[in-house]
């Protein structure tokens, strides 16, 4: 049968009416119990066969169908006294107080209401786009109006007390207004006025805001499970509705008998906060209903709310097929386009791949392979659309010779097929990339660790995902626009975001140092693994040939680039000696020539804007860049291995002249603290503008305290070995920082809590340890030791107070900036740059006229700038502009 | 009266606000090729626009200094 086509134009939202609840109802439930003795459901009960079937041996009573057929039916309840429905409570706040009590109308002057709806009737387009600012001022008017244009009726306000009570303020008190009369007065509002508040009175009139008559859902929205005991257990809806029904009927019961008032509307009240919590559970102002057990009800309001809800989770939560999860591995041998695959995972995931007569040899060998061997295949799709499980196919041989064009295979994947790699939380649009498979052993996925910057992944057990594009276009798509090498200069800031980490820098700095010698065969052994077979001559010829550390890194720099930069090792020396610097930190690239300097962090590392990696991607190209990244970094890791690297306790051991030094200038800091206290308790400190006078003397330990841990730091930098490992690792920026040596070797100074010193604990103290009021440095957290020395353990607690607010931080830190992005992108994800390059809104609503004002992509500006001048005349001028 | 002697015109943090004539107006329209309310708004009551005599159904035009493009144009709707 052919069924006319239609399409959808709008939908509109709007509320069920009474009657419409009832023409929906298959029938009144008035029996607050599920089953019979026997088992069998209650006809009139919630459970009813009427309302559809979630047993597979019954028959629906309503429509015959069975489980899968029956959609399911509504049934209803005739409430004894109408209650309010929360989720309107504050529209009907609203309705009441700005209409009048006795005659219903809009609290304007009619003059008013004419014009408005004149703007309605006769321009629709500016109503559409003025209504919610205007009815917004109608309802602030209206609400303020005391004495109704219409009528002269003095009007009474009106108290919301939360959730649903609402009273009236008269003049001899206040007096409970109930939901009946709340109705009634909702009715009286005509449909003139309800109109000009905004509403469509054929899709909701007011007084269906206040319940009469409550629909009751099929059974299949809730169905109830039956445990191995053999005990049905009823969906927590199920609960709420018997609970409405058994207060209704006792509310009847008692109307009927005309019970006195206080009996009516205690039940009344109960009733009113059951269909709250069958709404909502989580109403502030009312105890949350609860199970027997004491677990609080999921009633429909939670259903739809928050992350596990329907929207959030069954709605936007999407699932798929094709995809495989498991801990991540690294290996520097892959390129950085890459992905190390299991094999296990490789024979699971698959590819439809269409029988053409061009691959059909290549397929059947597939074909006959089977599932169970890697390069092999799973399924066959025979042109009629037939599946055939090739698991379960005992002579593939023949399968294979049946294979013809128009058939599909849905292969296994192998080397070089492409999938999107994804590692949570997907913050920005690097993490997810497209990789290229390589199939390899054991059972973890293998990534190249220039990727784990973007993904921000490391090895202590994360996990990473990985997606089969199934289409051709899919597959095009991810190839040219996600590649990983498509993604090295981040959209963040003008610079690469993919880059060297910990090793490859400390390889680098330590191949690059001036005194770096290596034999032949050490020089042919590291360009060979950058496919370089050009050996340059050596710089040293005898009395054996040796080529530096140097040479090497120039022969994997392109040809042309003409390069300076002050490297990480930089001390930023008051004057810069540029080509004679003493600490070989600036560094010179001569026409593809490493002529000075140092190749550290600033030139290879992750999210260096402006670095040597930086500049041959903007000049060379992608496919040199990454190159770069896949050979060159290899060498400069491999140089790491060849060279040996460790760190030992001699690397922050300091001469004992040192040591005294730092102990005597630490002994000075605290004689200064002990001046200045004394000088707060006789009265003689000078308070600081804006501060008190306890403030003052804090900012003035302060600065005492981290003067003296500076001096200190800056004597144990002097005086550490120049060979110390942990020295060179700190230096190169590749692990640690100058603050991390000083804190190991010298002093580890201040410990805080709240950016002050440590002032909580006992009274007027930290630790009994000290007298009450004691304002001295180690009574506050400071502590002297280094960590090599050790600290005692009053410091050590200290520093474990200054640990512990650290972490606390981060967490809170993380759940706050994890809120924050889904705010943001929520709020932005819908803005696009159009055709004419101004930015808009999903409504074409205009944001800028340019994006970002310049319109400057900010991957291809340098560092957020659309050029970068100094750079440009260097590379114009080439080698000249270095001498 | 007390003579104003200052104007938020002349502040330093208020940037150019410029009222468009009925033909500027048409062709700022057809050249982005959207109705006015496409454009972001303003409101007719803003300090501004009252100054400048803007009234709802207004286009102004606002020209200030960007951090990216050193100087840039913006658009305003006027509305009620
Ligand atoms: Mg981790
Ligand atoms: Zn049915
Ligand atoms: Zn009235
Ligand atoms: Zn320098």
């Amino acid at each position: 049968m052919l069924m006319p086509q239609k399409r959808l134009k709008a939908v509109s939202f709007g509320l069920l009416s009474p009657d419409v609840i009832r023409k929906i109802s298959v029938g009144s439930i008035i029996t607050p119990d599920t089953y019979e003795e026997d088992g069998t459901p209650i006809d009139t009960g919630p459970m009813s066969l009427r309302l559809g079937t979630i047993d597979p041996s019954q028959k629906c009573k309503t429509c015959g169908n069975r489980v899968g057929q029956c959609p399911g039916h509504f049934g209803h309840i005739e409430l004894a006294k109408p209650v309010i429905h929360v989720g309107f409570v504050k529209i009907i706040y609203q309705l009441l107080q700005a209409t009048c009590c006795k005659c219903g109308r809009l609290l304007l002057p009619q003059r008013d209401i004419d014009r408005i709806r004149k703007i309605m009737k006769e321009r629709p387009r500016l109503w559409a786009i003025i209504k919610n600012r205007l009815v917004a001022k109608v309802l602030k008017r209206a609400t303020k109006t005391m004495e109704c244009p219409h009528c002269g009726e003095q009007q009474v306000k009106i108290r919301l007390e939360r959730p649903t009570t609402f009273y009236e303020k008269t003049k001899s008190g206040e007096r409970k207004i109930t939901p009946d009369i709340i109705r009634a007065r909702l009715e009286k509002i005509p449909d003139e006025d309800y109109e000009v508040l905004g509403f469509n009175p054929k899709a909701s009139r007011p007084e269906w805001m206040v319940l009469t008559v409550l629909p009751v859902p099929p059974v299949t929205v809730r169905p109830s499970i039956t445990l191995e005991s053999g005990l049905r257990s009823e969906d927590d809806l199920t609960h709420k509705i018997v609970d409405i029904i058994r207060i209704n009927e006792r509310l009847k019961e008692q109307i009927d008998m005309g019970a006195p008032m206080a009996i009516i509307e205690e039940l009344w009240d109960l009733l009113q906060y059951h269909v709250t919590t069958y709404f909502d559970n989580e109403v502030s102002g009312i105890p949350p209903a609860r199970h027997r057990s004491g677990r609080v009800l999921r009633t429909l309001a939670q259903r739809l709310k928050g992350k596990e809800g329907r929207f959030r989770s069954s709605l936007s939560g999407k699932r798929v097929d094709f995809s495989a999860r498991t801990v991540i591995s690294p290996d520097p041998n892959l390129s950085i386009n890459e992905v190390g695959v299991p094999i296990e995972v490789a024979k699971t995931l698959t590819i439809p791949e269409k029988v053409t007569s061009w691959n059909i040899d290549e397929l059947r060998e597939l074909v006959i392979r089977g599932p169970y061997e890697h390069p092999g295949a799973n399924y066959i799709i025979r042109p009629d659309g037939r599946r055939i499980d090739l698991r379960y196919v005992k002579d593939r041989k023949a399968v294979a010779e049946a294979l013809a064009p128009g058939y599909i295979v849905e292969r296994h994947i192998r080397d070089g097929d492409v999938a999107l790699f994804n590692r949570q939380p997907s913050l920005h649009r690097m993490s997810i990339m497209a990789h290229k498979v390589k199939v390899l052993p054991y059972k973890t996925f293998r990534l190249n660790l220039c990727v784990c910057p973007p993904y921000n992944a490391d090895f202590d057990g994360d996990e990473m995902n990985l997606h089969i594009p199934q289409s051709e276009e899919a597959r095009a798509e991810a190839l040219t626009l996600m590649l990983v090498e498509q993604q090295i200069l981040s959209p963040r800031y003008g610079g690469p975001i993919i880059g060297g980490t910990q090793d490859y820098i400390l390889g680098a700095f330590l191949l690059s140092q001036k005194n770096t010698l290596l034999t032949e065969e050490e020089v042919q052994q590291l360009l060979f693994l950058a496919d370089v077979t050009e050996l340059p001559g050596p710089a040293i010829i005898k009395p054996k040939k040796l080529w530096t550390g140097k040479q090497v890194i120039s022969a994997l720099l392109p040809k042309g680039l003409n390069y300076t930069l002050k490297a990480s090792a930089c001390r930023k020396c008051s004057e810069c000696k540029k080509f004679d610097c003493p600490y070989d930190a600036y560094i010179v690239v001569a026409n593809g020539e490493l002529v000075a300097g140092v190749i550290d962090k600033k030139s290879i590392g992750a999210g260096e804007p402006e670095s040597l990696l930086h500049r041959i991607i903007k000049d060379f190209g992608i496919n040199k860049g990454s190159w770069f990244l896949d050979c060159a970094l290899k060498v400069f890791l491999n140089y790491a291995f060849l060279h040996g690297f460790t760190m030992n306790l001699d690397d922050v051991m300091l001469p004992k002249e040192v040591v005294n030094e730092i102990l005597k200038r630490l002994r000075e800091a605290e004689v200064k603290v002990e001046e200045l206290i004394a000088r707060y308790k006789r009265g003689e400190l000078e308070q600081m503008p804006g501060k008190t006078l306890e403030e003052t003397l804090e900012t003035l330990i302060h600065e005492v305290l981290s003067n003296a841990r500076d001096n200190v730091g800056k004597l144990a930098a002097q005086y550490l070995k120049p060979t110390s490992n942990a020295l060179m690792m700190a230096r190169s920026g590749s692990r640690g920082s100058m603050l991390n040596l000083t804190q190991m070797a010298a002093n580890v100074g201040q410990q805080t809590v709240r950016g002050e010193r440590i002032l909580r604990g006992y009274f007027e103290r930290t630790l009994p340890h000290f007298k009450r009021g004691d304002l001295g440095a180690a009574a506050r957290g400071y502590v002297y030791s280094s960590f090599k020395r050790g600290l005692n353990p009053l410091e050590f607690f200290f520093h474990a107070m200054g640990g512990r607010e650290g972490l606390v931080d981060t967490a809170l830190r993380t759940s706050q900036s994890g809120y924050m992005q889904r705010r943001l992108i929520n709020a932005l994800q819908d803005l696009h740059v159009e055709y004419d390059g101004t930015v808009r809104t999903a409504d074409d609503k205009i944001v800028q006229l340019m994006y970002g004002e310049d319109g400057v992509d900010p991957s291809k500006s340098d560092h957020g700038k659309a050029v970068n001048i100094e750079k440009t005349i260097e590379k114009v001028l080439g080698v000249a502009a270095l001498k | 009266m007390l003579k104003k002697k200052f104007t938020i015109l002349d502040h330093e943090l208020v940037p150019k606000h410029i009222l468009l004539s009925k033909e500027e107006k048409r062709q700022l329209l057809e050249q982005l090729k959207i109705r006015p309310e496409q454009l972001p708004w303003i409101r007719a009551s803003d300090p501004v626009a009252k100054l400048i005599g803007a009234k709802p159904g207004d286009i102004v035009k606002i020209i200030r200094k960007s951090p990216t493009a050193g100087e840039t144009v913006a658009y305003r709707f006027v509305v009620p």
